[in-house]
């Protein structure tokens, strides 16, 4: 394949996950105000925040009632895998300045993959500008159609939208499980965990917790 | 702290994060112990937030039959190899049904 080729292949590929993905912004603009936040809260963390599932644990921590710095301490634990990414993403990208303060906002899960998947240096390029623009626009935009639909609605809870946020972990979590019985069983571990502590600490501790599990498999 | 200090943390937070990775020396990625560490606390952390959103309220253990029909549905939907949303509605969905026949 020419360089134009897979250019526009990236291009196809960076539109299809942005516009899919970018669909769940719904789902978090719901989440967030089942959780109590406000339209504007909502719209704020997916502007700036911009990484699903920091901005769903925040909102699930704060619909729960539980103390805001493990609410938020909690978010910042999720989002250090962008961290990682964007170890990965530097030497493809290759960018500086006041591009790279831009790019970093991008630096997430879905734009990491279909990155990481291209075929040449320009094509990655391409396709993390291209997934990274498009998931942005639609993850804000439904986001405030869903923050605003949900605000209209009266009880969440009558739609059954509690359920969406721990079905969209585990949607997230799913294809990791699949692939391998020790991640399995540091997600039980996890939960296992986060329960036993529930009754004793403050909401959003007991999910800090499970990353000592983390820990226990990492010495071992 | 207010609601809003922790969203000004975490939208600040998630995009230091951010910048870090793409501003740090390339060496760090090539411990094996980052690379571990950054693989396994995501699956710990979202199995730990699916089972206090399902299985707690107000800070108690708490089983609410309608939200486990909606996450069993929604695990058959992955399973069937459904899209993101369609998982997504299908939970929602089975939960409000379950809600409205058992009140």
């Amino acid at each position: 394949m020419g360089q134009t080729t897979h250019r526009s292949a990236a291009i196809r590929d960076g539109l299809g996950v942005g516009l899919a993905v970018g669909l769940s912004g719904l789902a978090f603009g719901a989440a967030a105000i089942t959780a109590g936040l406000g339209v504007a809260q909502a719209c704020v963390l997916s502007l700036l925040a911009f990484t699903g599932a920091s901005q769903f644990a925040l909102a699930g921590a704060v619909g729960a009632g539980g103390d805001l710095v493990a609410a938020a301490a909690g978010a910042l634990l999720l989002g250090g895998r962008n961290t990682l990414y964007g170890l990965r993403l530097a030497d493809l990208l290759r960018v500086r300045g006041p591009r790279r303060l831009l790019a970093a906002q991008g630096v997430i899960d879905e734009t990491t993959a279909v990155t990481l998947a291209q075929p040449s240096p320009e094509a990655a390029r391409t396709a993390f500008v291209t997934t990274f623009t498009s998931l942005y626009v639609t993850w804000n935009l439904t986001t405030l159609a869903g923050a605003l639909g949900t605000s209209f609605l009266g009880d969440p809870g009558m739609l059954g939208l509690d359920a969406v946020g721990p079905a969209t972990f585990l949607a997230i979590l799913w294809p990791r499980l699949a692939g391998s019985a020790q991640l399995r069983w540091l997600a039980v571990a996890g939960a296992a965990v986060a329960l036993c502590a529930t009754p004793f600490f403050p909401p959003g501790v007991p999910v800090l917790l499970s990353a000592v599990v983390v820990l226990a498999v990492l010495v071992r | 702290m207010t609601l809003w200090w922790a969203i000004a943390a975490v939208c600040a937070g998630c995009y230091v994060l951010k910048l870090a990775g793409l501003a740090a020396p390339r060496r760090v990625l090539d411990h094996p112990r980052v690379r571990r560490f950054a693989e396994l606390v995501p699956v710990a952390l979202l199995a730990a937030l699916i089972a206090v959103q399902m299985f707690t309220e107000h800070g108690e253990l708490h089983f609410d039959p309608a939200r486990a029909a909606g996450l069993g549905a929604a695990v058959v939907a992955l399973l069937l190899r459904a899209p993101f949303l369609v998982i997504l509605a299908t939970a929602a969905t089975v939960t409000a049904l379950v809600r409205v026949f058992i009140g």
